[in-house]
């Protein structure tokens, strides 16, 4: 499993009220709140982002409310996962659970910036800038963790009889 | 080395003597929540996976109050697939229009939730249920869905931090002006991933309605859970409502807490939060220069009837400033009801106030008092981030209920001063 794309750089504590604004929630469908992700702090992502592109965040990313509908229109608008500092932990478990990649680490976010060139490699936790040439390993899932991913998250997990 | 009471809690409902904080646990659950905006995710989700049964009808709430009485066609549309979900599965605990109130002050007042549970709910805010000595954590709506097949969800053991509160909270100040002040002091990370235990000699000082205010915003914190120990005045407050037993947990003398913080609520003052994250905090005196479009006392965090008592104790016999619309939402329709009986909404309708049935509304920027560009509100809410409560250049400054019904009758923020 491995994402390329450019990067969107946000700053620490981007709260999901930000990433799906709760006006918004009067709906479940994914498509149709994805268009509205990041709405309030970055009106063109949308218009922009491309299938495979990286979200690169400082500390608490996710922060706030637990709807679940936060990862899943990152996920919906093509981002290829999603590189912080670190992650609020319910944002942490629902993206787990719905598939959406997720890779803590404090360098990587600190030092790509804006619209470069980046490639994840999710087996082995390597981030590579392309356009600096400089690469970082993100912290490992713990394996039970790995296992949700692997079976495609939670809920198909349950059904494999695995992690639960 | 011994456990905290978080996690002795969870030992006890992974059917294990011990866990460390880091251990990952497979827990056994008392009850699995929802509300109407993360239950249809989660009914999607349940009905994908092509699942036919829940674990235990009992053990799931269903709580309609995010969009309702419903705002438009969609909200319509989510709270029909909660109501068709949970008559088709004969859930117990479901809370429609008429005898709804906002989550997290109705399953403790109705006695759904109870010291010693193991509870996660799919809103963030589930974590006020500590203030019962419960277990109980935010999740997402797959958790949801999962548990509600299940009946069991995996953690991680948390760490713990410690507040030793000592002395007792001055008049004019609630468990609200703690929360904030503790949050101002850790930061909105300050507790990632882990327990905020509330310990020490000052916990018998705090009513009931203040430790689940402290423990609703614990997650402002970052962290997992907040948890109060169980005392006589959480015996009291269960008596009555549930015909469950509690179960009593306490944290072991030699429990390990990764840092001890304390906290004297004696030297605690009206504190508010700024926009746009809740630790930007300032003592209320301090922001009389915040002029002020609307007031809001209510929600999850400062709808209950202590809440109630103070907004009435202030505005009544005055009126609200000319040009600050101010909203009142008591939070479950039982509060409502005693609001009614005392003639607090003739009081609140007098100083020209408007009063709502019970809802989350405006605190998420649902309906119900939306802002508009410039506008500026101080708010009994949890949460001020961009564009909460409405156009995302409006902002929300987050208080007590003294504070905010002192500031809705001066026009500007103050904290209340006994006349």
């Amino acid at each position: 499993m491995n994402t390329k794309g450019k990067a969107f750089k946000y700053p620490d504590n981007v709260d999901t009220d930000v990433i799906i604004p709760a006006r918004y929630l009067n709906t479940s469908n994914a498509a149709e709140l994805s268009l509205h992700c990041m709405e309030d702090i970055d009106s063109d992502f949308v218009k922009n982002v491309q299938p495979g592109d990286v979200m690169v965040a400082g500390w608490n990313f996710g922060c706030g409310s637990s709807r679940e509908h936060a990862p899943l229109v990152i996920k919906t608008c093509g981002t290829g996962c999603v590189i912080a500092k670190s992650f609020a932990r319910i944002f942490y478990r629902n993206a787990i659970n719905i598939g959406l990649p997720i890779l803590e680490c404090p360098e990587a976010a600190d030092e790509i910036s804006a619209q470069d060139e980046i490639s994840v490699d999710f087996n082995t936790g390597e981030i590579y800038n392309i356009t600096t040439g400089k690469k970082y390993f993100a912290q490992p899932f713990p394996s039970f963790i790995q296992s949700i991913i692997q079976k495609g998250g939670l809920l198909a997990s349950l059904k494999d009889g695995g992690a639960l | 080395m011994g456990m905290t009471m978080t996690q002795k809690i969870l030992a006890a409902h992974a059917g294990l003597c011990r866990v460390v904080p880091g251990q990952l646990i497979n827990a056994r659950l008392d009850i699995v929540l929802g509300n109407d905006i993360t239950t249809p995710v989660a009914i999607n989700e349940f009905n994908k996976a092509g699942f036919t049964k829940v674990f235990d009808k009992e053990k799931i709430a269903i709580v309609l109050d995010h969009f309702v009485p419903n705002k438009d066609i969609k909200a319509a549309e989510q709270s029909k697939q909660c109501r068709e979900f949970a008559c088709s599965y004969d859930i117990s605990h479901f809370y429609d229009v008429g005898k709804m109130g906002i989550e997290h002050a109705l399953l403790p007042e109705q006695g759904v939730v109870c010291a010693g549970d193991c509870i996660i709910g799919a809103d963030s805010h589930t974590c006020t249920y500590g203030a019962l000595g419960a277990f109980s954590t935010g999740v997402g709506s797959t958790d949801m869905a999962a548990a509600m097949v299940t009946g069991t969800a995996w953690f991680k053991v948390p760490a713990a931090i410690r507040f030793n509160l000592t002395g007792s909270l001055r008049p004019n100040c609630s468990g609200k002006d703690v929360i904030l002040t503790i949050i101002g002091k850790i930061g909105v990370d300050g507790a990632l991933y882990k327990s905020m235990e509330f310990t020490g000699e000052g916990v018998r000082s705090l009513s009931m309605d203040d430790r689940l205010c402290i423990c609703n915003m614990a997650i402002e914190a970052g962290a997992k859970n907040g948890i109060f120990p169980v005392d006589d005045c959480t015996i009291a407050y269960m008596k009555g409502r549930t015909e469950r037993t509690p179960a009593v947990y306490a944290a072991d003398e030699d429990a390990e807490y990764e840092q001890t913080i304390d906290i004297n609520l004696s030297e605690i003052v009206p504190t508010v939060s700024c926009p746009h994250l809740p630790e930007n905090t300032k003592c209320a005196d301090a922001l009389s220069h915040i002029k002020i479009d609307q007031v809001v006392i209510g929600s999850c965090t400062n709808g209950r009837m202590e809440d109630m008592e103070t907004a009435y104790r202030i505005l009544k016999g005055k009126r609200v400033k000319e040009g600050v619309r101010c909203i009142i939402i008591p939070a479950t329709m039982e509060i409502m009801r005693e609001c009614t009986e005392r003639g607090y909404v003739t009081a609140f309708i007098d100083a020209g106030a408007v009063v709502s049935t019970p809802t989350c509304g405006p605190c998420l920027g649902g309906y119900m008092g939306i802002l508009a560009a410039g506008e500026r509100c101080i708010a009994t809410t949890n949460r001020n981030f961009v564009g909460r409560m409405g156009h995302v250049d409006s902002e929300v400054y987050l208080a007590g209920p003294a504070t905010a019904a002192a500031s809705a009758l001066a026009g500007y923020i103050t904290s209340y001063k006994e006349e």
